[in-house]
């Protein structure tokens, strides 16, 4: 074991747990929110691992920096302390057991489409996974999704605003 | 190799949370007393000797280390006792990019003064600056607690709009520095460019060759002056000290988002605070003030100059010292302006906050990125 | 580096846990956060496979990074109008369960 591969078994168990956590055991939103935090740290721990320097740093910037965030913010302008997961049903053993048997069956499912083997881990070129190549890409091949995005951008901005308003004067 | 490392951190620990973070809360009582016509700290003493209160900042550290730890009753546990520790590390993780010294040859071994030398330091800083958020966050969430919820709220609709404008405010400095490696910023900072060179790069003329000697230092605030101002602007409001300390507004929220602290966990808040301060400072001086540079004297120009007198080895030694002595000296003065805005200012009203920020920094800072690329453009630099 | 294929079973996991969490959890903020999640498996996947192939051509092959840099900014924007319609939805119902906004299911 590389020192590499056990801090990606790391960062993936961590990942993996906090998920769990988030989705399946956590009553409270805001402890559900920062464990999705914790994912996404670690999920930025393993694109680290695997050179992707620049999407790492905007996963950190912008996942656990500002859409997080944003999450908390409602979440606590609302003050919703504690979430019920509604009540408990007579069969509620029996669902749990269909729920687990479906997820594992869209596990395997999934992990059928993915492809089984994969080429090596090949030596990479220079500047790979910089913000140099990155930003030259973005701005020569990708221009027009480039622009797009931000046009997506301006969208949802006024529509946030048009949603959150009371009444637009 | 790891020796290495780990000297240069804890130089860097032992001088930012061992030295500045105490000092500075004397500092700054001594500085509020002095803008309030006040006497100031003064009272602790060992035998009578005050050494001019110089002693408070360790009387704190014993009194806020043996008074009760409370946890207020229907407060999320875990949460409270884990934000300080979070509100905590990303300030003290922020030093590792900041060069306090330059590059330096000694026989074949390059000993380079910052921890971790990457090539995207500034986004590094941006990423460790956005975790800064939760800290707050969970601290004003798990108190359980109407003023620290408020305090909170109030903390991350504040640090999510700032976030934007730094990042944009400092688009300019690497696009003139073309990296965002802050020790390469500093070296390039290191060089000094005619003042009225702009004459002959426009073909408006040429210069007679004695005006050469008006100078000015390569340094981002220089550079970019409006890009300064907009970036101080914005990091003392990540900072959330006076004027914009809305998240624990005193006469408003008791103390915001720590309300409910108390002993050294209270403490590590404060403290955290105060080592953000010297990182800004820090942050501000490689960015725009030049880092270690002696102003005038690059690296070469003092090697070269003391080298006869001393040696080879030893003339890098006496350059390293008089860097190091540099940037500290530049933080100092920054930590000490920081100090004066937060003691001369008002604090702000929320709606004012937010329309600096989306009304007035937003657009200024786009149209100075607009502006640096078309003058980049011009000179023929791009 | 562990081979590629452990890097997608783990993106395939966090799919699973995020289809899940819409699937069974009935507080929309809580659901917004499950399609979060499985937007950050896609994009674990993404840089997996960049990963690979990468080593394979002359010039530095960035796609799979600027993909990922797309679907965040996409992510973006979708929490900003998620969360604008969780307020809204508060202050119309006073709840954020999406059982109390059934109103088309009549």
């Amino acid at each position: 074991m590389t020192v590499e591969s056990v801090l990606f078994y790391a960062f993936a168990g961590l990942s993996l747990l906090s998920a769990l956590a988030m989705v399946g055991f956590v009553r409270n939103v805001v402890a559900g929110a920062m464990s999705l935090v914790v994912t996404m740290i670690s999920l930025a721990g393993i694109y680290v691992l695997l050179e992707a320097h620049l999407v790492a740093v905007i996963q950190i910037m912008v996942y656990a920096g500002a859409i997080l965030v944003l999450f908390l913010f409602v979440i606590m302008l609302l003050n919703l302390r504690s979430d019920d997961f509604g009540p408990v049903r007579p069969w509620q053993g029996v669902l749990k057991v269909v729920g687990a048997a479906v997820a594992l069956g869209i596990f395997v499912v999934l992990l059928g489409v993915l492809p089984d083997t994969l080429p090596e881990v090949a030596e990479l070129p220079e500047g790979f996974g910089g913000f140099r190549v990155i930003g030259v890409s973005l701005f020569t091949d990708y221009v027009v999704p480039v622009e797009v995005a931000g046009f997506l951008l301006l969208a949802a901005i006024v529509g946030a605003v048009i949603l959150a308003k009371r009444s637009i004067d | 190799m790891l020796l290495e490392v780990v000297l240069k951190t804890l130089f860097i620990l032992m001088i930012v949370v061992g030295v500045f973070a105490p000092i500075m809360t004397w500092v700054e009582r001594k500085q509020s007393a002095m803008m309030q016509d006040r006497i100031g700290a003064n009272r602790a003493d060992v035998a009578g000797i005050t050494l001019l209160g110089l002693l408070h900042p360790a009387a704190d550290v014993i009194k806020l280390l043996t008074k009760e730890d409370v946890v207020p009753r229907g407060a999320n546990r875990v949460m409270h006792l884990m934000a300080p520790v979070i509100a905590a590390v990303p300030a003290i993780v922020a030093f590792a990019v900041i060069p306090y010294g330059g590059v330096y040859q000694f026989g074949d071994h390059t000993l380079s003064l910052v921890v971790a030398d990457i090539d995207w330091g500034l986004l590094y800083l941006f990423a460790t600056g956005s975790l800064a958020t939760y800290g707050a966050v969970m601290a004003g969430w798990s108190s359980n607690n109407n003023w620290s919820l408020l305090g909170g709220v109030r903390n991350t609709a504040q640090m999510i709009s700032y976030e934007v404008t730094m990042g944009l405010s400092v688009v300019g400095i690497f696009m003139v520095f073309g990296t965002l490696k802050l020790t390469d910023m500093a070296l390039a900072q290191d060089q000094t460019f005619r003042l009225l060179g702009f004459i002959e790069v426009f073909g408006l003329g040429m210069l007679p060759p004695w005006l050469d000697w008006i100078r000015l230092p390569n340094w981002g605030i220089f550079l970019q002056p409006l890009g300064f101002l907009m970036f101080l602007t914005c990091i003392m409001a990540e900072n959330k000290r006076p004027p914009f300390d809305l998240p624990e507004a005193d006469s408003e929220l008791v103390a915001g988002y720590f309300t409910e602290y108390s002993g050294m966990r209270f403490g590590l808040f404060y403290m955290s605070e105060f080592i953000e301060v010297a990182v800004i400072s820090g942050l501000l001086t490689a960015l725009f003030l030049g880092g270690w540079a002696v102003p005038y004297l690059s690296q070469d120009t003092i090697i070269g100059a003391i080298a006869p007198i001393f040696g080879d080895g030893l003339a890098t030694i006496v350059c390293m010292v008089l860097h190091v002595v540099t940037f500290l000296v530049k933080v100092i003065v920054m930590v000490w302006f920081q100090m004066l805005i937060r003691w001369s200012l008002p604090r702000f009203r929320y709606d004012q906050v937010m329309d600096l920020c989306w009304k007035i920094l937003l657009p200024l800072s786009l149209a100075n990125v607009f502006a640096t690329a078309l003058v980049m453009l011009a000179v023929g630099a791009a | 580096m562990v081979p590629i294929e452990h890097v997608t079973a783990l993106s395939a996991a966090l799919f699973t846990i995020g289809v899940i969490g819409v699937l069974v959890r009935r507080n929309l903020i809580v659901i917004l956060m499950s399609v979060e999640l499985m937007l950050n498996a896609v994009n674990l996947a993404f840089v997996g496979f960049n990963r690979v192939w990468a080593g394979t051509t002359e010039q530095p092959l960035l796609d799979g990074h600027v993909f990922v840099l797309m679907v965040i900014t996409v992510a973006a924007a979708e929490v900003a109008v998620g969360l604008g319609i969780v307020i809204a939805l508060v202050r119309n119902r006073d709840s954020v369960n999406i059982e109390d906004v059934s109103i088309l299911r009549w």
